[in-house]
């Protein structure tokens, strides 16, 4: 192996990176935009949902209830009803997702110990929002029930009454409750991808389509040394854009960052490894750019966003899925990023997580060497 | 390099590509400070046998040793002796000349002592000093070819190979690349150049006529001349012209009559005798006879009698 021979190509490829403006575009713009658009365009969290209530009764008690809703942020109470017809038209337009109905007698049966069913009707065309809706309401209307009963059970002379089990919920490492604390790593997950495979799966396509490759070949550089001069620039790159990405992410979003950016680098570097050399294997086989790009968003880009726990939770994929996904090396390196960034896990704590990746690096870092070859066919 | 050793030795070469046979059983030899020709029109095996030659390609039978190293199995010790121009200008076109420079000659390990002094020498041969940030892909084609042939020489390489160098250049520019071959090959460098144009096969020591994969002659271009010719040649100008085609296909004494330009060639055994007998022969047609007289064959005329001879031979060959 000659440092000559390798310098030379990595010089020329940085050269050409640097003239080549959509390449610029995707180094630069791309992680910015990609952050941007997912840091405040996909929010998982279920705020201020539109509620109507149809109060049959209008007394104390059920103003009560209602401003429990009001007061918690899950719950805006957007309009009453004086009618049924009228609560149920405005789920149906889409006015509110929820519907309250309290019945006309709700105070009388409470001051006699009876159970009062309230109604909630829920939009469920999307079940993810129906059930955090439902729970939601659940966890308001159980809090007013317990109050409830107490007051009862001080007026029947037993003062000092606790009840019996309450849950005292704490959460950890995303104390807010935030979906951008985790769409920060995902974001990260997507950039690397996108620079590591599909970058580099035009390398080798662009220099046989305009045949420079015949003359690069003649020379007596060596298969081993075309790879790394190639591939050392995107890994600086892809190592630049994890910098970028996680200071747009702590500095613009505030996502807390506990790790060591070490760990973040050492697993960021791990992970290009292995988008690299897939993205080289899948040019040198394909020789073609345009083949070459879409194989390499089918590869890394989709999985990445589909299979890797970034969007979907993988313990909630069907089991045959739920396999595919040990296939995927976004998979761990999503897993790991939230743990570095939201547990501050150090390296030793994450090998569950680093030793898959290591394999995948292998793998890929063999077939990309073993694959080309310095012949004309 | 001794130039008393041989620098290319090709024995029964063959490459088949699936039914095809692009190259068919040929054999040649170069030796150091020699401009060796490969002549043959599209298709004929010309690139195919150079790719062989530099590694690119592997033989699918036969033998060929470059500077010393067989060509199957020592690829690299071949591709650090030799240059290499591909038919198609394979030079990055987004670098500047003087980059594209940096970068062959970083490939090419040139010592870092030497790099800029052979850039600068490169440069000057292009004629591209003063030019050397233009971008590749903005210089004419006569320019792109120098500087081709530059990246490809910073190493001083003892053989070299053009795959049809000069193909789509502006004459000019032509007759500054073969100054340019010249001067290396004098320098003792073997220059191996496939070409179709006839003018240019004429500026080479030796040649290789390659037709359908297979070489048809080889010799020195005069050698080629004398030998490949059935007879002597005849230049008739003639009025009216194709009358005087027909009657001399059949006129006894003539062994071949073909239409070059505004004249006739024929071929005859013997010039002396048969000028008075075609002078009589077509008076006595009354075709008027401007110019009959005896001419040096060009190697033109050489591989279309040597071409159409393989063709006829081919089709007694294929008949039952």
């Amino acid at each position: 192996m000659s440092w000559h021979r390798l310098a030379a190509i990595a010089r020329k490829e940085v050269i050409q990176i640097r003239r080549d403006r959509r390449s610029l575009i995707i180094v630069v713009l791309m992680p910015v935009m990609l952050m941007l658009l997912f840091g405040y365009g996909v929010s998982l969290d279920l705020k201020h949902t539109p509620t109507c209530v149809f109060d049959r009764e209008g007394s104390q008690q059920s103003q009560d209830l209602l401003k429990r809703f009001q007061a918690s942020e899950y719950f805006d109470v957007v309009a009453r009803m004086d009618n049924y017809p009228a609560l149920v038209e405005a789920i149906d337009s889409g006015q509110c997702k929820l519907g309250l109905v309290i019945p006309h007698d709700f105070s009388r049966r409470l001051a006699t110990g009876g159970t009062v069913g309230v109604q909630a009707l829920v939009d469920a065309t999307d079940d993810n929002t129906a059930n955090l809706i439902f729970s939601y309401t659940e966890a308001v209307i159980g809090a007013f029930s317990a109050d409830v009963r107490l007051d009862w059970l001080r007026r029947l002379g037993r003062g000092g009454m606790q009840v019996p089990l309450t849950v005292e919920a704490r959460v950890w490492f995303n104390e807010e409750l935030e979906s951008k604390a985790f769409i920060v790593p995902g974001v990260m997950v997507i950039v690397m991808a996108v620079i590591g495979a599909f970058l580099t799966s035009l390398t080798i396509a662009r220099e046989w389509e305009r045949g420079t490759m015949e003359q690069l070949v003649s020379t007596p550089v060596t298969p081993l040394e075309v790879m790394l001069g190639k591939l050392g620039p995107y890994f600086v790159i892809g190592l630049f854009d994890t910098a970028l990405c996680a200071a747009v992410g702590i500095g613009w979003f505030q996502v807390p960052f506990r790790g060591h950016l070490s760990t973040l680098f050492v697993s960021s570097a791990l992970f290009l490894v292995v988008t690299l050399g897939l993205g080289y294997f899948i040019s040198v086989i394909t020789k073609n750019q345009l083949a070459a790009s879409q194989a390499a968003l089918v590869a890394t880009f989709l999985p990445a966003f589909m299979l890797s726990g970034f969007l979907f939770a993988i313990e909630q994929m069907p089991a045959p899925i739920r396999a595919i996904t040990h296939v995927v090396p976004a998979r761990y390196f999503v897993s790991l990023l939230k743990d570095v960034f939201l547990k501050g896990s150090p390296l030793p704590e994450l090998t569950d997580q680093l030793w898959p990746l290591a394999v995948f690096a292998l793998i890929m870092g063999t077939l990309a060497t073993l694959s080309f070859k310095k012949r004309l066919t | 390099m001794n130039r008393n050793a041989r620098s290319v030795v090709v024995e029964g070469l063959v490459k088949r590509f699936g039914d095809f046979t692009a190259v068919d059983h040929i054999s040649l030899e170069t030796w150091p400070g020699e401009i060796f020709g490969f002549l043959g029109p599209n298709g004929a095996g010309k690139s195919t046998t150079i790719r062989m030659l530099c590694g690119l390609l592997r033989p699918t039978a036969g033998r060929a040793t470059v500077a010393g190293f067989d060509v199957a199995r020592r690829p690299e010790a071949v591709r650090q002796n030799i240059g290499y121009m591909s038919q198609k200008f394979s030079l990055y076109n987004d670098l500047r000349a003087i980059e594209n420079l940096r970068l062959f000659a970083g490939l090419y390990s040139v010592p870092s002592e030497v790099v800029s002094e052979r850039i600068q020498w490169a440069l000057e041969m292009a004629g591209l000093t003063g030019r050397e940030s233009a971008l590749t892909a903005t210089l004419s084609g006569g320019w792109k070819q120098r500087l081709a042939l530059g990246c490809a020489v910073l190493h001083r390489p003892p053989i070299l190979f053009l795959d049809e160098p000069t193909s789509g250049v502006d004459p000019i520019s032509r007759r500054q690349f073969w100054d340019l071959i010249h001067q290396m090959a004098s320098e003792g460098v073997t220059v191996f150049v496939t070409t179709h144009y006839m003018d240019e096969a004429e500026y080479c020591n030796r040649l290789a006529l390659i037709y359908r994969g297979r070489i048809v002659a080889l010799g020195t271009p005069t050698e080629l001349k004398q030998r490949s010719m059935k007879g002597e040649l005849l230049l008739v100008e003639a009025e009216p012209l194709g009358p005087a085609l027909e009657a001399l296909q059949t006129a006894p004494g003539v062994l071949d009559a073909a239409v070059f330009g505004n004249a006739l060639h024929l071929v005859v055994a013997g010039a002396a005798a048969a000028i008075p007998a075609v002078r009589r022969y077509l008076s006595e047609r009354n075709i008027n006879v401007a110019r009959l007289e005896p001419i040096r064959p060009t190697l033109e005329d050489i591989f279309v009698s040597l071409t159409t001879r393989h063709e006829d031979g081919d089709k007694e060959q294929s008949q039952p």
